[in-house]
């Protein structure tokens, strides 16, 4: 095994340029080159350290932390509501199951009840930002084993999802639209049918998708038996979402651990057991029939009523009512001045994002702003499954591997 | 019609060479694929089939930063990247163009942290500034136009310093 490798992975950036290494190990006649952290299929900013004999990676090492922002600690800058906008911006595609575990995480310290509509509304938009995340993904993989016109597909469909969002929560990523409590704004007018349009023409997208690769020769030569993940190792690394399913570890905490408006909701958890970047296609293609049934399920038991808690002490009260009462004037006050206290203690909460687990780890000492904010991003566990899925195949099969893993950096980074 | 049109006929078109030095970089710029985070995704958006970049001669993004003259930095810039970023402009060939996209590129944004390199333009020139978290598709195309429009007006034609800044 080469020194120059372990010298890179240990002492890697102390000069600032271990990034453009390439180097030949006499000893052990292997290569050292680096891939990323600007690379076009490494998906955003990661860079990988191969140890290649040949065209054969004998070591993958993922390196990170090129997107560093230390949204962690910032989260400590701000106070309870404003977090959210710092939560969402971290794993940008998959926005609203950020927002979702960082406010029920919130919620469980606080202690409230969400209103039926509130949790039906963030069900609902979750399920939708799976699509649009899958989405992306068909496109990147597609594009990766040089499919362009996946990458096409993924995003014309993807844009009607974005409009959906849009005219939701006025933005068309980072929404910060749940916010701890319920969601910030109600749905407008007119939101069942312009969803109803999405429900109606994506069914036969997803057709024209395994049209063009589930059977297609290139596709599958460059996919089946690829990146093979065991189910042993799945579970000895901790990764979670479509890679573990994908390696036979039925699990999915929408159903095994249900929160929020998924519990007494039946669907199918599609799994695979070939444990290799076609299986991962497969489940994440199936994975989208069933998003679709579950946003349909919760657009049809979508409950009138309140869309956040409307507790005083959380929520500001109504413009008409400034002018009439001063409690609301008081209320209205030291929210806006300071926010709410939330009580002391620690919690932990998880969803299940479009990658996997995410999880959200809060400690509040009781006053407006989080103690303490750590996010368990799925990504950044699922990484280290690159290394044993890389390990004896040819480096040309890294990228088919790094596109089924659907890394997301700004996840993984924080 | 006179001048050498007058004698030449309809065939030709004259100009002065700067004037079509300028309009021929104007119509085909080659941006460098240079996804950092949030705004790297409404990048790809932007060369999709909603937005389509081609019809502005940019769809080709270059993977490689020899090959690209218009750099588009779609996202935030840590101090860990920041090196690496400054490696990919100089390899770049002159003329060159940056835009920078998005709150965090232009100023850090949200982040005003130990993390966070605060703007772009601290490592190398910026000629366009995008707002925006991110911004979207149409902010981006309206922010590359104006660099189009500046570039055929001849805006670009000094050398920079070798420093980049300025």
């Amino acid at each position: 095994m080469s020194k120059t490798f372990d010298r890179l992975v240990s002492g890697i950036d102390s000069d600032g340029h271990g990034a453009y290494v390439e180097e030949h190990d006499e000893e052990s006649n292997s290569m050292v080159i680096n891939m990323g952290p600007v690379h076009p299929s490494t998906h955003g900013v990661l860079r990988l350290l191969l140890e290649l004999d040949g065209e054969t990676v004998l070591r993958c090492e993922p390196i990170i932390g090129y997107l560093h922002t230390g949204m962690e600690k910032e989260c400590e800058d701000q106070n309870w509501r404003g977090a959210v906008t710092i939560v969402t911006r971290m794993d940008y595609l998959a926005q609203f199951a950020n927002e979702q575990v960082y406010s029920m995480a919130v919620e469980e310290l606080l202690g409230i009840d969400l209103p039926p509509r509130a949790v039906a509304i963030r069900c609902m938009i979750a399920e939708l930002n799976r699509l649009s995340s899958h989405l992306v993904w068909f496109g990147t993989t597609g594009l990766d084993m040089g499919a362009m016109s996946a990458m096409f597909y993924g995003f014309r469909e993807r844009e009607m999802i974005l409009d959906f969002f849009e005219m939701v929560t006025g933005l068309r990523m980072n929404n910060g639209y749940i916010i701890p409590g319920g969601v910030w704004v109600d749905l407008p007018d007119g939101w069942d049918a312009a969803l109803e349009a999405i429900l109606d023409v994506m069914p036969k997208r997803l057709d024209e998708y395994e049209a063009l690769l589930n059977e297609n020769p290139i596709f599958l030569e460059r996919t089946s038996g690829v990146g093979v993940l065991s189910r042993d190792d799945a579970l000895a690394l901790g990764a979670t979402g479509p890679i573990a399913r994908a390696s036979g570890v039925d699990w999915d905490l929408r159903r095994d651990m249900p929160y929020e408006g998924y519990e007494g909701v039946t669907f199918a958890v599609p799994t695979a057991t070939s444990g290799d970047v076609y299986g991962r296609y497969r489940v994440r293609m199936a994975e989208m029939r069933e998003t679709l049934e579950l946003i349909r399920h919760f657009a049809d038991n979508m409950p009138e009523g309140d869309f956040k808690n409307m507790d005083p002490k959380l929520t500001p009260p109504p413009r008409s009512e400034l002018n009439r009462s001063m409690e609301a004037v008081i209320h209205h006050f030291k929210l806006v001045t300071q926010g709410f206290t939330v009580p002391e203690g620690e919690t932990y909460a998880r969803v299940e994002s479009p990658r996997g687990e995410l999880g959200c780890y809060i400690v509040s000492d009781g006053g407006t702003s989080p103690y303490r904010c750590h996010v368990r991003d799925p990504s950044f566990v699922n990484l280290q499954a690159l290394g044993p899925m890389a390990q004896g195949q040819l480096i040309a099969d890294l990228i088919a591997t790094i596109a089924s893993t659907d890394p997301i950096m700004g996840g993984v980074d924080r | 019609m006179g001048g050498l049109e007058g004698s030449l006929g309809q065939n030709f078109i004259t100009a002065r060479l700067d004037k079509l030095v300028d309009w021929s970089r104007r119509s085909s710029l080659w941006p460098a694929t240079f996804g950092l985070a949030c705004c790297a995704i409404e990048m790809m958006a932007t060369t999709m089939p909603r937005h389509d970049l081609s019809r502005f001669g940019m769809e080709a993004f270059r993977a490689s930063p020899r090959q690209a003259d218009v750099l588009i930095v779609a996202g935030r810039l840590s101090q860990k990247m920041a090196p690496v970023f400054r490696h990919i402009y100089d390899q770049m060939m002159e003329p060159k163009w940056v835009i920078s996209m998005g709150a965090c590129a232009s100023t850090g944004g949200v982040f005003n942290n130990y993390a966070l390199v605060q703007g772009v333009d601290q490592i190398v020139p910026v000629d366009i500034y995008v707002p925006g978290c991110p911004p979207r598709p149409e902010m981006l195309i309206d922010g590359i136009m104006l660099l189009h429009e500046r570039i055929k007006n001849g805006e670009y034609r000094v050398r920079r310093t070798p420093e980049g800044v300025g």
